[in-house]
């Protein structure tokens, strides 16, 4: 190995999945060979069983639904509001002055911390759960979009200036396509942290969602039951994921090159 | 004749956080005439890129101001085209979409665009790069594209900032060559700083030199050599007398910056 030297992508993916196999070798070996208590730690195979359950016989397929749809809305009405309000400040230095203060104060609010107000507020209904991951979601975005845009690099907006665009085209033409690979890849990671937001958000006051389904396990013991619901929002996680870096990359090529 | 460009007591001072001044350029006047290729000679921090940036629009003078065709120069337009030393082509964009850049920001129509640049792709020999992107070009082919971009604008005077001052020897002498083959051709008013001697006199008709910080102009010289110029009037006699000329009085100059910087 030497640093920074690359790998094939058929490399990569096989020690990608062969991390996978080493955490279920290392689980299975703790569990069947009665390292672990079955209370503490079900093993793989009644995992995927009860799994199975749960989606054939208890409709969990309904919850993971709701969940999804939880996280995507959330997360589309912060991207939303976001944008227009990093671009401003990235771009504007008096805007920026303005908000920046009160939002980086706001990002360190615990978004978990909101869920006994905005039950308050709320309800314990669907808004009360886009609230959290808008709260979690939104005040993060906007910073990382507004110095990704102030970061524009200054001799691209000298250039652009000299062949002769105003401010609005400066916008448009210069700062939105240069951020935009930078912004879609905050976009990806603020993705990630959202679907933590909306678990936290379904173990308190939720009758549906893949985090109401381990609420209900925990009242049972039935680890393997948890393990499957934690599993299943790890994958699609993953799968949001990587979806999102295809598109990435499908969308901005110029972007890719020189890596 | 009147001067396309007029430069009339330029001075420009920079202010540190801690209120200490620096003069980087003091009292310059300099007259550019249309058509004329005007290189800028100077050591380095002269204030040479300085005066083309105020030129530029791109920063503003303490005081005197920059007349284009009689006209106070306030702010950065479409009439006065730069090349910057620095690779400054859009990286989003194709080479094509590089050089439509300012022709989209005036409204042109597409296929009016297009014809436009790739009529200056040829010029710049780049055919059969249209569609790759800035990433994938070698420098030289990046600042031929800068150039064409600047160009297909159709300013009224073309700034270059040291524009083939990262390129290596060997690209740098066919860029010289290439641009001063553009310039004949288009007859275009250039205005170009450069530190290397021998591209200021291979390339300009006229050769102006710069003092040491705070920059002004020491000496304005007209280049005797005809155009159009092979790379062979490089070993001629004119070229060298006018060579040895001015690198005597840059070299008074390097001198007197690094004078100023021991003592100051």
């Amino acid at each position: 190995m030497k640093p920074l030297t690359a790998v094939t992508p058929g490399t990569r993916l096989a020690l990608g999945i062969a991390f996978f196999v080493v955490f279920v070798v290392g689980w299975s070996i703790a569990t069947f060979g009665g390292f672990v208590s079955k209370t503490f730690l079900a093993d793989p195979v009644s995992m995927l069983r009860s799994g199975w359950t749960l989606l054939a016989n208890q409709g969990f397929g309904w919850d993971i639904g709701w969940t999804v749809w939880r996280v995507f809305g959330g997360f589309a009405i912060a991207a939303l509001l976001a944008l227009p309000l990093g671009v401003a400040m990235g771009a504007y230095k008096p805007v920026e002055a303005f908000f920046e203060p009160f939002v980086s104060f706001a990002r360190y609010l615990p978004a978990s911390a909101f869920i006994p107000l905005l039950i308050l507020w709320a309800g314990i209904g669907e808004a009360q759960k886009l609230a959290l991951i808008f709260i979690g979601s939104f005040f993060q975005l906007v910073l990382m979009i507004a110095v990704i845009v102030g970061n524009t690099r200054r001799d691209l907006v000298e250039a652009a200036y000299t062949l002769g665009v105003g401010d609005r085209g400066l916008i448009r033409r210069v700062l939105l396509p240069g951020a935009a690979p930078e912004i879609a890849e905050a976009l990806r990671m603020v993705l990630g942290w959202a679907w933590t937001y909306v678990i936290v958000a379904e173990l308190i006051g939720a009758s549906t969602g893949i985090g109401h389904m381990i609420t209900d396990s925990q009242a049972l013991l039935a680890t393997d039951q948890i393990i499957f619901g934690i599993i299943v929002i790890g994958v699609i996680g993953l799968i949001s994921d990587v979806l999102f870096a295809w598109l990435n990359r499908r969308l901005y090529p110029w972007a890719q090159l020189g890596r | 004749m009147t001067p396309i460009l007029a430069v009339r007591g330029l001075a420009r001072t920079f202010t540190s956080r801690d209120g200490s001044a620096t003069p980087a350029l003091r009292a310059t006047d300099l007259d550019v005439a249309e058509n004329d290729f005007v290189t800028i000679l100077g050591p380095s921090g002269c204030g040479k890129s300085t005066l083309l940036r105020i030129v530029a629009g791109l920063d503003a003078p303490t005081s005197g101001e920059v007349l284009l065709d009689g006209r106070r120069i306030e702010g950065p337009g479409a009439d006065r085209g730069m090349v910057f030393q620095s690779y400054t082509l859009f990286p989003w964009l194709t080479v094509i979409d590089n050089i439509c850049f300012g022709l989209r920001e005036r409204g042109v129509a597409r296929v009016e665009q297009l014809a436009i640049a790739n009529g200056f792709v040829a010029k710049v020999g780049l055919v059969g790069f249209e569609h790759h992107y800035p990433k994938q070009l070698s420098g030289g082919m990046q600042q031929r594209t800068a150039i064409a971009r600047a160009l297909a604008n159709g300013p009224r005077i073309l700034l270059m900032d040291e524009p083939f001052g990262a390129l290596d020897h060997q690209t740098r002498e066919l860029m010289q060559e290439l641009l001063l083959g553009i310039w004949e051709a288009e007859k275009k008013t250039v205005l170009f700083v450069t530190h290397d001697i021998d591209e200021a006199v291979f390339m300009g008709s006229r050769v102006v030199v710069m003092s040491a910080r705070p920059g002004r102009i020491k000496l304005d010289r007209a280049v005797p050599i005809a155009h159009p110029r092979h790379y062979s009037v490089k070993t001629t006699a004119a070229f060298s007398e006018m060579k040895a000329e001015l690198t005597e009085q840059v070299r008074v100059e390097v001198r007197a910056a690094q004078a100023g910087a021991v003592a100051g």
